[in-house]
């Protein structure tokens, strides 16, 4: 009746790190929760929707799917709106907008210089897994 | 002439699953340097990883077309992973089985599987595993513009997919 309890903290936690290890192939100790998956762990583009695809599969249970849907864990669609980015900027909609769909990844750092470029660099492994913490208990 | 790795599609299952086939034959020049006799070493032609990888991601690619009716521009982003097991000679026959893992809009994942069949042994035998991640480009543009036509799905790819016998599974 294992799978019908909810999982620990840390039982996500592992369960991340397998995945990202398995991802990008990094090393498990360089899974900190402070990693950022670009700059420590080196995740390029496509790696997004490979990260997506194994959590699916990873927490997914035959009762209750794991879904995530397009821009749910990476905001990519949302910052394509002229209104929410300004001169590669986000504006201050697109903050408050990234704190409702996304409260997984803290902006209190990435807004004092909003630049879209270094959004990326907000996605901690920590994020990760407060995300999957959150839709697993939803 | 189109670089293509498969000589013929042996089963396909919509949106899961491809099996395609390549016959391996010494009249393929490569074969020669790969490897040739060097020193006391004999003559060595073994089928490269790196073609066992592009036939593995050309079987998979086309089911992962096939899913849109070839209208995406499905594009190898990612090789998650390769390994493989045994070398390929000429006279064997390499069989791919791709199967589709997940699919959304911006891409897929799928697993290939890769077997050969020798006549010395009479028996199939497994020679490696890989996990491969597609893109859709025009999913993913990033702001680059790519051109309106599907160069990956052109006419020409499609009159050879035919000719290595999709039609059989797809024609109603």
């Amino acid at each position: 009746m294992e799978t019908m309890m909810a999982k620990s903290r840390e039982d996500i936690e592992a369960d991340v790190r397998d995945v990202l290890v398995d991802a990008l192939g990094v090393d498990e100790d360089d899974v900190v929760p402070t990693a950022t998956l670009k700059g420590d762990l080196g995740a390029e583009s496509i790696d997004y929707l490979d990260i997506v695809f194994r959590l699916e599969k990873k927490f997914s249970l035959p009762e209750k799917p794991f879904k995530i849907a397009q821009g749910e864990l990476f905001p990519e669609n949302l910052m394509t709106d002229p209104s929410l980015v300004e001169g590669g900027k986000v504006t201050a909609k697109g903050i408050a907008l990234l704190k409702t769909k996304v409260p997984h990844v803290d902006v209190s750092e990435f807004e004092k210089n909003p630049e879209i470029s270094k959004l990326p660099n907000h996605f901690t492994v920590k994020s990760l897994c407060d995300f999957t913490q959150r839709k697993l208990s939803a | 002439m189109r670089w293509m790795w498969i000589d013929q599609v042996i089963a396909f299952e919509p949106r899961k699953r491809l099996v395609a086939v390549k016959c391996v034959s010494l009249a393929e020049e490569h074969l020669h340097q790969h490897f040739a006799a060097k020193g006391d070493l004999p003559p060595r032609p073994v089928m490269p990883s790196s073609l066992l990888l592009e036939g593995m991601a050309q079987t998979a690619g086309i089911l992962v077309g096939s899913v849109h009716d070839f209208r995406e521009k499905v594009v190898l982003a990612k090789v998650a992973s390769a390994v493989f097991d045994r070398d390929i000679l000429p006279g064997e026959t390499v069989r791919y089985d791709a199967t589709i893992e997940r699919m959304d809009d911006m891409g897929a994942s799928a697993v290939g599987v890769i077997d050969r069949f020798s006549f010395v042994d009479n028996s199939w035998a497994p020679v490696g595993r890989v996990e491969l991640m597609f893109s859709h480009l025009d999913q993913n543009r990033a702001g680059t513009e790519f051109p309106e036509e599907n160069f990956v799905f052109g006419e020409n790819f499609r009159t050879l997919l035919e000719g290595a016998g999709l039609k059989r599974f797809t024609a109603r």
